[in-house]
């Protein structure tokens, strides 16, 4: 694995949570030497390997966030805190925000971790993303294309 | 919370480091507990009335849904019942494997539980990112154990969380000896590594408290177990599966969403390590009865806090299990038995990591599931919590609040409960009049 990382966080059948997976779907599709893209379903231990010896890493997220549907926030995680209340995850509280913080205390969380939250519609049972945010889909990409070309 | 007029409450309205919600309340009078309730608010979730009308094949991996740390409890205990109804016994390499996935399951959620929920507590951490910063190498130990179970769980199941290999009858591919094998020097290292745990978790500070558990577990004539056994208990318990309910009944309680189970007698039963090492120590692996022994469990264990050193040994046993089926492993010609519909009833139990998962359906000719029954280790244990709550929070009054909810906690998280599966649960209230 490169030390340029994407991951992508969430389940593709549960609705707008695929949409992590989906923003790597349409990466791997883009030319970007040197960068793996990954995708992880969130459980804590799983994403701690996904970055383990990474210098940079990005995971994009779906969130349930009181902000309009589709709306995106670049979180530095680095230099915040994750709040856990918008990145639910529940096998035994430890997910993605926990996952960060142990990383963190332990001295493992990669120089640059940045979290692109999207706040999610619709979370019920089936592949297909709600409409705001698969509006939201591809200005994310290039957006993260972008990042990526310029890291 | 309040000390006036000799009453005393104490609440917690959310309590931490357990799966799912719930909630407790303590009322104290003087020095006697008048009523203490583990509160499960988490709304029930239905799944016994939303698997009628389902297929028979479809009960696993619904139900499966039921808990992201537990789902090969549940779809171990739906196929043994959906099998039990068709007259089907699953035997050698593929029985062999659904042992060794249990054996994933067990480590990851043990660990998970060991390092991260309970050790806190016995440290004074609040919470295992606080316990990481001083004792990084500890943690660090912790994530790479959960991660040899999380292997086996991935290898023959799938993926992690929920997996998907699974069926009735077997599953959907066997896996080589070559990607069994290739687990095998994590699975070394993680054994040694289970161990030092067990050194680890024997030499904390246990509060002094016993009480007198009727333990329940599965009894198997020659395994430690997992999917088999008959239904036995420490009061005299020893029945096939198929009579659960002649043992146990549930009750709707109006202080919990989830139903709680007693006895005949109307008593509460404790399942889980403690149980199962109370009835089956005779069955386990020569070094892990001997990690046992060394970390003075005895013939039996029955102060609840040292549930964490039962723990530690299951998982040491979890380990020598799985490296044995590894290297006994030849893969099954076929990776599932078949098994058709057919009209009758059916039971399954097996152990999840917190206890007994208890399935019994009914289907008709076509396979539809027409009755389904289910229940989680957490709600029979639920009533047990409770009892384990008044008897220690009388001896203990004279702590004052913030103390004595923090022991009161502990005790909680002794059972490693899963609120969500239970839900068919914690916040804490102490009354003190």
């Amino acid at each position: 694995m490169t030390p340029l990382r994407v991951i992508g966080v969430g389940n593709t059948a549960r609705g707008d949570d695929g949409v992590g997976p989906a923003v790597v779907e349409r990466l791997a599709a883009m030319d970007l030497p040197g960068v793996t893209l990954l995708c992880r379903d969130g459980e804590g231990t799983a994403l701690m390997a996904a970055w383990d010896g990474a210098q940079r890493v990005y995971l994009v997220d779906a969130m349930r966030s009181g902000c309009v549907a589709g709306s995106v926030h670049r979180l530095d995680a680095a230099r915040e805190t994750v709040p856990a209340d918008v990145f639910h995850y529940s096998s035994h509280a430890f997910g993605l925000a926990e996952a960060v913080e142990l990383a963190r205390a332990l001295g493992e969380l990669p120089p640059t971790t940045v979290i692109y939250g999207v706040t999610g519609a619709d979370f019920g049972a089936g592949d297909r993303l709600s409409a705001p945010v698969s509006m939201a889909l591809e200005a994310l990409t290039e957006r993260l294309a972008g990042e990526l070309r310029d890291a | 919370m309040s000390d006036a007029g000799g009453t005393r409450t104490i609440e917690v309205d959310y309590i931490a480091r357990v799966e799912g919600e719930g909630a407790l309340y303590i009322r104290t009078e003087g020095d006697r507990v008048e009523d203490c309730q583990l509160r499960i608010f988490e709304p029930p979730r239905f799944f016994e009335g939303l698997l009628r009308g389902r297929a028979y094949t479809e009960a696993p991996d619904i139900t499966a849904r039921i808990c992201g740390i537990c789902p090969i409890a549940y779809i171990m205990s739906a196929s043994h019942a959906m099998e039990d109804v068709a007259g089907v016994r699953v035997g050698g390499a593929l029985r062999e494997l659904r042992r060794l996935i249990y054996c994933g399951e067990w480590i990851e959620s043990h660990v998970l539980h060991i390092y991260m929920l309970h050790l806190p507590d016995f440290l004074g951490y609040p919470d295992a990112v606080t316990l990481a910063k001083d004792r990084p190498e500890t943690v660090r130990r912790a994530l790479r154990l959960k991660k040899a179970g999380n292997s086996l769980m991935r290898c023959i199941g799938g993926r992690e969380v929920h997996p998907v290999n699974l069926r009735v009858g077997g599953f959907y591919r066997a896996p080589s000896r070559a990607e069994l094998d290739a687990l095998v020097p994590e699975l070394e290292w993680a054994l040694g590594a289970a161990l030092e745990t067990v050194a680890l978790v024997q030499t904390l500070d246990f509060p002094d408290f016993e009480a007198d558990y009727e333990f329940m577990a599965l009894r198997h004539p020659e395994e430690y177990p997992f999917n088999e056994g008959r239904l036995c208990s420490t009061g005299g318990v020893d029945v096939p599966v198929s009579r659960y309910d002649e043992v146990l009944s549930e009750a709707h309680l109006a202080h919990t969403t989830a139903l709680q189970s007693r006895n005949a007698e109307g008593q509460p039963v404790m399942m889980g390590p403690m149980a199962r090492y109370a009835l089956n120590r005779d069955r386990l692996t020569p070094r892990a009865r001997r990690a046992a022994d060394d970390a003075g469990l005895g013939e039996a264990c029955r102060n609840p806090f040292r549930s964490i050193v039962v723990r530690a040994v299951e998982v040491v046993f979890a380990l020598e299990e799985a490296l044995r089926i590894i290297r006994a492993y030849e893969p099954p010609a076929d990776a599932c038995v078949p098994v058709g519909p057919t009209a009758g009833t059916g039971y399954g139990a097996t152990e999840a990591p917190r206890g007994i998962c208890y399935h019994r359906y009914r289907t008709d000719g076509d396979g539809i599931i027409r009755d389904a029954k289910i229940v989680a280790p957490t709600s029979v244990n639920q009533a047990r919590i409770e009892a384990d709550l008044r008897a220690l929070v009388e001896p203990n009054l004279a702590l004052d609040d913030t103390a004595l909810q923090a022991l009161c906690e502990q005790a909680i998280r002794n059972y490693d409960p899963c609120i969500s599966c239970s839900t068919h649960f914690l916040d804490l209230r102490l009354e003190r009049r």
